[in-house]
């Protein structure tokens, strides 16, 4: 218990202090301080859960096992390295007088409401709360994406809140029906949305229910996720938000997102005889990957680029777990795990890409390894990590779903194939302009933080080459659980 | 048969539900609209006070004095000043004719309705027929959202969408748990100031709250 107090409270903590001093010079030191410490949470959980097993805790209030604490790290992680990005990224952003004081104040303080909103929504253990989070986690960023206040962040912004807002509204509904379903068997009251208590009694829960809530539930957070064709927002909101927020909501968010759909995949498989829920997320999954892939080639922004690369590859994971079985939720995990590393690698190479050359358009950034060689090859090998080209991480995930796939689902892997293949054709090539073109560009007034992208893309070159026992067993007993 | 007293009035609270979103739909002022959304956030309080009633469950009459406060007072005083703040008393613009909208909104309810029969006739709670209407009203409120071309009414129809799904909840169940009640009205309450923070952002940046123009991110063909 001590330990989920801890990770909840000390961004809580952080978020209030922030929002009084958010604007001081010290103020980001503070933000990476405060997401070290709950990384600091975030470990002793995990290694508590790994020596003990899953544990609910405050009445069952929470609740923590193998799956989401392997998310609680990750979030917590990359929240931490995100942070040390933005310290650097944020004080130019300020020296070119894009930030007022007031808006450098709001970004520091939701950057930890945000975070805890995320670990709030990963270790709840009520399905109600779920929700709640996940809706607060758009309010908190939604300021953000219209940070700069241009015409189109606005935009942006909006469009982010309006589909979100809807989509998120659909999940409410199937959330209620689960509490309809439930609540024939569990009585009303507080414990028929606990998680714990429904998956005790799934099998006797209403069948014809629990299909039409798990469509709404999926078309909910499935817009969180970013799921083609409810992915609108997506491009649009990573391109336009600062670069630690684009990092934090496609690294982060869309993994929290597709946390929630598999937590209540789990309850309706258990009450329904069919593969439904289980079909519907192979073929979202499988729709996002496809169109994200043919869109990839027609980007001119290179943070929408990746953006896209985000879809393509969460419709991946989806797909994955829509499969199921031991091995495809283990290759979804790893490729969880390897996509959020590697992306967010790449995003804070592309922002120091964008702030050195002042634009984001892929035509103009070029010659990265000239004027920077650090910052093109993080881009390089950032890049080459995320097209599945070993030994990275990413290949290994993907040749797992890959075999499962034409061992289980034949008529996939053509499709999956053309989605890779495509992908990989329309990024390699324009990466590759950025990096090695000719250059007329300067330096950068601040030092770059690279270490964060060196760390992410030897993380991933681990999980690549080799997986320790303990993570490997980790996994496992996380794949056990989605089943 | 006759049904008991409490039970005709949630049905006829559901029905005027859906009469309000019927209303909004065709409703062209947007003061008008605003009352509208109060008047529906009223009926829906009164009809959470009567399940609270029918059913002994003292924790919904807190939850419909939260509805009461936040949907009938809060929200639309809120909305009120904000459209005194900007100064706008224009007529709401739809981009389908009003006749047609209602067509379709008829529409709607036949497939609400359908969607709810096999959900309602499980529920052995007191209130069956209720839910079909409840998801009507949800579904029209997505209509108008689709067819305004302003900020004010698109954001009407988003809460007015989460009247019908709060209504869903107290009449197809009991009303959810109350921890997960207060945290909805916490969101929603601060969903509400960050659209009035965004009217002012759109409005200092556009001069306009037309919705058009934020039209200009699309991908290039």
């Amino acid at each position: 218990m001590t330990e989920i107090a801890l990770l909840l409270g000390l961004p809580l903590t952080g978020a209030l202090l922030l929002a009084l001093w958010g604007h001081r010079a010290w103020a980001a030191d503070l933000n990476a301080s405060v997401s070290l410490l709950t990384l600091l949470a975030a470990l002793a959980l995990t290694a508590r859960i790994v020596s003990m097993g899953p544990m609910s805790a405050g009445r069952e209030l929470f609740f923590v096992d193998a799956f989401n604490v392997f998310l609680v790290a990750l979030t917590a992680f990359v929240g931490f390295t995100t942070a040390l990005f933005g310290r650097v990224y944020m004080r130019v952003e300020q020296d070119r007088g894009k930030l007022t004081p007031g808006r450098l104040r709001l970004y520091h303080s939701m950057y930890q409401m945000f975070m805890f909103t995320m670990l709030l929504a990963l270790t709840t253990n009520n399905v109600g709360i779920l929700w709640v989070a996940m809706e607060a986690a758009t309010l908190t960023t939604v300021l953000l994406v219209s940070l700069y206040r241009t015409a189109a962040g606005i935009e942006a912004a909006w469009k982010y809140f309006i589909l979100c807002g809807v989509g998120i509204a659909q999940a409410l509904f199937g959330t209620i029906l689960l509490y309809l379903a439930a609540e024939k068997v569990l009585g009303a009251g507080g414990s028929a949305l606990l998680w714990t208590q429904l998956l005790a009694v799934r099998d006797q829960l209403e069948p014809n229910v629990l299909s039409i809530a798990f469509v709404f539930l999926l078309v909910g957070y499935g817009t969180k996720v970013g799921l083609v064709p409810l992915h609108n927002w997506l491009p649009d909101a990573h391109a336009e938000g600062p670069t630690p927020i684009s990092t934090m909501l496609s690294e982060l968010l869309l993994n929290v997102a597709l946390y929630a759909v598999v937590r209540n995949k789990v309850l309706v498989d258990g009450a329904l005889a069919s593969h439904l829920a289980g079909n519907l997320m192979m073929g979202f999954g499988l729709l996002s990957a496809l169109v994200a892939a043919f869109f990839l080639s027609r980007q001119t922004d290179v943070k929408r680029l990746f953006a896209y690369s985000s879809i393509e590859h969460m419709g991946i994971i989806t797909f994955a777990f829509g499969m199921g079985g031991p091995v495809a939720s283990f290759a979804g995990l790893l490729h969880m795990t390897a996509h959020s590393l590697t992306k967010s690698a790449i995003f804070f190479a592309v922002g120091h890409a964008a702030q050195k050359t002042g634009t984001q358009v892929i035509a103009q950034i070029r010659g990265l390894i000239q004027t920077s060689p650090a910052v093109g090859w993080g881009l390089m090998l950032g890049s080459i990590a995320i097209l599945g080209i070993p030994p990275f991480g990413v290949f290994a995930s993907e040749f797992l779903i890959l075999t499962t796939a034409m061992r289980e689902q034949p008529w996939a892997t053509p499709l999956l194939l053309a989605a890779l293949g495509v992908g990989f054709a329309a990024i390699f090539s324009k990466v590759q302009a950025m990096v090695f073109g000719d250059t007329t560009a300067q330096r950068l007034a601040h030092p770059p933080a690279l270490l964060p992208v060196f760390v992410h893309l030897l993380l991933v070159l681990m999980l690549g080459l080799y997986i320790p026992p303990y993570l490997a067993q980790w996994y496992r007993a996380a794949a056990r659980m989605i089943g | 048969m006759t049904l008991p007293v409490t039970h005709q009035l949630i049905n006829l609270m559901a029905c005027l539900l859906l009469l309000i979103a019927f209303a909004m739909v065709s409703q062209r002022r947007i003061l008008r609209l605003i009352y509208l959304f109060a008047l529906q956030g009223l009926v829906l309080s009164v009809n959470t006070a009567v399940v609270a009633f029918a059913t002994h469950q003292p924790h919904l009459y807190f939850s419909a004095a939260l509805t009461l406060g936040l949907k009938v007072v809060a929200l639309p005083w809120l909305l009120h000043r904000l459209i005194d703040r900007l100064n706008i008393r224009w007529d709401v613009e739809t981009l389908i004719n009003i006749p047609t909208t209602m067509l379709v909104g008829i529409l709607l309810v036949i497939v609400a309705f359908n969607l709810a029969l096999p959900i309602s006739q499980l529920a052995g709670t007191i209130t069956r027929s209720s839910l079909g209407m409840a998801m009507a009203s949800v579904l029209l409120s997505f209509l108008m959202m689709i067819t305004r071309r302003k900020a004010v009414p698109q954001v009407i129809g988003f809460l007015a969408m989460e009247n019908g799904l709060f209504f869903a909840a107290t009449s197809a169940t009991y009303g959810m748990p109350m921890v997960v009640e207060l945290g909805i009205a916490l969101d929603v309450l601060v969903g509400a100031f960050i659209f009035g923070i965004f009217f002012f952002q759109i409005r200092e940046t556009f001069d306009s709250l037309d919705i058009h123009h934020l039209e200009k991110l699309k991908e290039k063909t």
